[in-house]
């Protein structure tokens, strides 16, 4: 901190950067993400005195890749907003996949990128890149600072926008004159935006509507989403169900909103979903869909979706409105809000015929795939089996952070939630790498709780550096890789619609074991099922960061399967 | 929602924002990404002090503007977007044409041509000279085809002003907004 002299009073100014860490610390931010370089070092310099006086802690991924990914796992977990801190050039596109993933699975996250300085932009400086272009289209919001007069108000504008609404990534890119310059610093948080709108008026008109349709219907069906654990609507789900007792499903993102052993849950919708939710979409008479997106991987063929029913959809962000699937009434309303409205007027119904036809299609599922799945006959281990014991094992109160392809599915399908936040996958994007940096993050976000990543042997490879994070931050996070010595969902599509050509999928994998010894993790495989129970029991026991690597049976497929683009009735138990 | 044909159609999309860097890529990327071409484009001040407005042409399907026109509303320095049908508004652009002067020298038949177009000659120069009109796409498109004859050596064309018939007051529209926002 330097003073001015001035004729009458002492106006104190702090430094760019230093004001950028004030900023921060306003906003509640105790831990960000990041790697530094050229273009945001002032920011670090900042930082230094910060960090050894406890008062915010930064996390060092090993790619921007990673960094990022850890802070999308922070905030999913916690609820808060995550920030991230990448340099210029190759460090701010490194970001830009989490980004996009950020976006597409709504993550509030701030993303701050150092530019070079101002003079130079437009010059092909070098680590130059045009961070607010790239970014646009994968962004709530973004902007570049370039006088550090502004840094104050752009960041509270920044956090106000990637919580508020419908959460997103925002990111700043903060030129390195702006982060040198002197500044009078006050901090006011940002609370409106003339032009932004993140909570309609809730329209008690719908409402009443909606209440009528739900009364009429006799097979009403519920699915619903990530919306309403961005809302924090939980409890009121759970009370809309208890007082309704309509039969409800989950999206991939939705899971852990609600018990998994809610009386009314029949599992999950979507390609590699539960048989009877998907199958009974197209039965039941009113679709109440809460927060949720009708994703082309919950609807397959649109045109055959759920044609037979009436469709409300309670739904914070109005683009979403009709955008897939036609409602026949739309609440435009954030879920907490209309949940609470509609709860006093629902009437406990049995539907007793109606959840015998979930209960037989349950029936199938379970002698087709789930009993074979996690009873396997033979020695060899399936994923299903791995996960399924996880749940058990972890009591079924972990949070279970997965990558993308069939482990995720199994992860998704097997796995079981007493408390909310518990289910960290990326959905939208289907970002493969995504999983060993996001439980580290959500691991340091929720220190008290058990995080286990489950992760495939191909995704793990593509961010298996950020084990160097534990390094620094040691969290007792437990890895579970699933190996099978491929890129299981590429050679299961290979197999069903390629002729079992398996281009590019099988993988001649490292010495695991070896790898996260490298990096200090205690480490572990196993590849028999009598050994399945103890190595867990050791996992779960463990007091710091544990690896685990199950080698499975390599050519296991994911069912039920709706093939792509096909009827949700066209689903596949094998 | 998609059972309807795709029958593409002339869409003026009029979009009220904030003053804002970066904006106009924000937006026009929002038919970029879906593969839609920009017909015409202009940015102008509106009645409301501080608001902006663009004014976009389209061509393409009433569902995949409807969706457009929610997207950019979504984006956060966007007030309100509407689209209308051409019929809707009432348009306007100019396009200039400059000639060389012995297109002058040919006889009367292109002066008459002008003041029949209603169109006027704005400049005249050493060289050449320059003709204005205002009009609809289509006619001053004729009027190029005609031009040609005389060797044009330039054209150029604005984007597509237009107000919309309907009485809304844009005021209100913002005010609305601003009253959400607020909450």
């Amino acid at each position: 901190m330097s003073e001015m002299q001035n004729t009458t009073e002492t106006i104190t100014t702090i430094s760019g950067a230093d004001a950028f860490v004030k900023s921060l610390l306003a906003e509640g931010v105790d831990t960000i993400f990041g790697y530094p370089g050229g273009a945001n070092m002032p920011i670090y310099d900042a930082l230094y005195h910060y960090e050894a006086e406890g008062t915010i802690k930064h996390v060092m991924g090993r790619h921007e890749q990673g960094a990022i990914h850890a802070a999308q796992g922070y905030a999913r977990a916690s609820g808060k907003v995550g920030v991230l801190l990448a340099t210029s050039g190759p460090g701010a596109t490194n970001i830009i996949t989490g980004v996009a993933d950020a976006m597409m699975d709504s993550t509030p996250l701030v993303c701050i990128t150092g530019q070079v300085a101002y003079n130079l932009i437009g010059t092909d400086a070098f680590q130059e890149t045009d961070i607010t272009g790239i970014s646009m289209p994968v962004t709530k919001w973004n902007y570049q600072i370039t006088e550090a007069d502004d840094i104050a108000e752009v960041l509270a504008k920044a956090f106000f926008i990637a919580r508020s609404g419908r959460p997103g990534p925002v990111l700043i890119d903060i030129t390195k004159n702006a982060q040198f310059q002197e500044v009078e610093f006050s901090y006011k948080p940002c609370q409106m935006i003339n032009s932004y709108i993140p909570k309609p008026k809730l329209d008690q008109d719908k409402v009443a509507q909606a209440v009528e349709m739900i009364k009429a219907a006799e097979k009403p069906f519920v699915i619903w989403g990530q919306g309403v654990i961005l809302s924090g609507a939980e409890k009121e789900l759970e009370s809309f169900l208890d007082q309704s007792n309509i039969p409800s499903a989950s999206t991939l993102l939705g899971l852990s909103a609600i018990p998994s052993d809610h009386p009314t849950y029949v599992g999950m919708v979507g390609m590699h979903g539960n048989y009877a939710p998907n199958m009974l979409t197209n039965s039941c008479d009113l679709l109440i869909a809460i927060g949720m997106r009708f994703d082309d991987r919950v609807t397959g063929n649109t045109q055959t979706y759920a044609k037979q029913a009436k469709v409300l959809h309670i739904e914070l962000d109005a683009a979403e409105i009709d955008k897939n699937i036609a409602t026949d009434l739309a609440v435009h309303a954030d879920a907490k809000e209309a949940l609470q409205a509609l709860i006093p007027a629902m009437e406990k119904n049995a539907y007793t015929d109606w959840y015998q036809e979930f209960n037989e299609l349950l029936k199938e599922e379970k002698a087709e795939v789930i009993q074979p799945e996690c009873q396997p006959e033979g020695d060899g281990l399936t994923m299903a089996q791995v996960v399924d014991q996880i749940a058990e094992t972890f009591d079924r109160n972990a949070i279970i952070v997965s990558d993308v392809g069939q482990h995720q599915m199994k992860a998704a399908r097997y796995s079981a939630f007493k408390q909310s936040r518990s289910h960290i996958t990326s959905g939208g994007l289907g970002t493969m790498g995504f999983c060993l940096p996001a439980a580290i993050g959500a691991k340091i976000a929720c220190p008290e709780r058990e995080v286990v990543a489950i992760i495939g042997d191909g995704g793990y490879q593509m961010t298996v550096q950020e084990l160097g994070i534990l390094l620094e931050h040691p969290v007792a996070v437990k890895i579970v890789v699933l190996n099978n010595e491929f890129l299981g969902m590429v050679r299961q599509w290979q197999e069903l619609f390629f002729d079992n050509r398996y281009s590019s999928t099988p993988l001649k994998n490292p010495n695991f074991v070896k790898l996260a010894e490298a990096y200090g993790v205690r480490a572990s495989s196993i590849n028999q099922q009598d050994q399945l129970q103890d190595a867990l029991t050791d996992l779960r026991d463990s007091q710091e960061a544990t690896f685990l690597e199950c080698m499975v049976v390599k050519q296991e497929n994911v069912f039920p399967m709706i093939p792509s683009g096909a009827t949700v009735t066209d689903i596949r138990l094998k | 929602m998609v059972k309807q044909v795709a029958l593409n159609e002339e869409y003026t999309v009029s979009i009220f924002t904030e003053n804002a860097i970066g904006l106009l890529a924000r937006i026009t990327n929002q038919f970029t990404k879906r593969h839609i071409n920009i017909e015409a484009l202009n940015v102008s001040q509106s009645e409301v002090e501080g608001v902006h407005r663009f004014t976009i042409v389209v061509n393409t399907t009433e569902r995949q503007v409807q969706l457009i026109t929610k997207q950019i509303e979504k984006q956060v320095e966007v007030y309100r977007c509407f689209y209308h049908h051409a019929e809707e508004t009432i348009h306007q652009e100019i396009a200039l044409y400059k000639l060389p002067i012995s297109a002058l020298k040919s006889g009367i038949e292109l002066e008459s041509m002008i003041r029949r177009e209603g169109a006027r000659i704005l400049s005249m120069e050493e060289n050449f000279f320059v003709i204005e009109k205002t009009g609809h796409r289509s006619e001053t498109s004729q009027l190029f085809e005609k031009l040609k004859a005389y060797n044009v050596a330039e054209f150029v064309r604005s984007g597509r002003v237009a107000i919309t018939k309907p009485m809304d007051e844009l005021k209100e529209h913002i005010q609305e907004v601003k009253a959400k926002a607020a909450v």
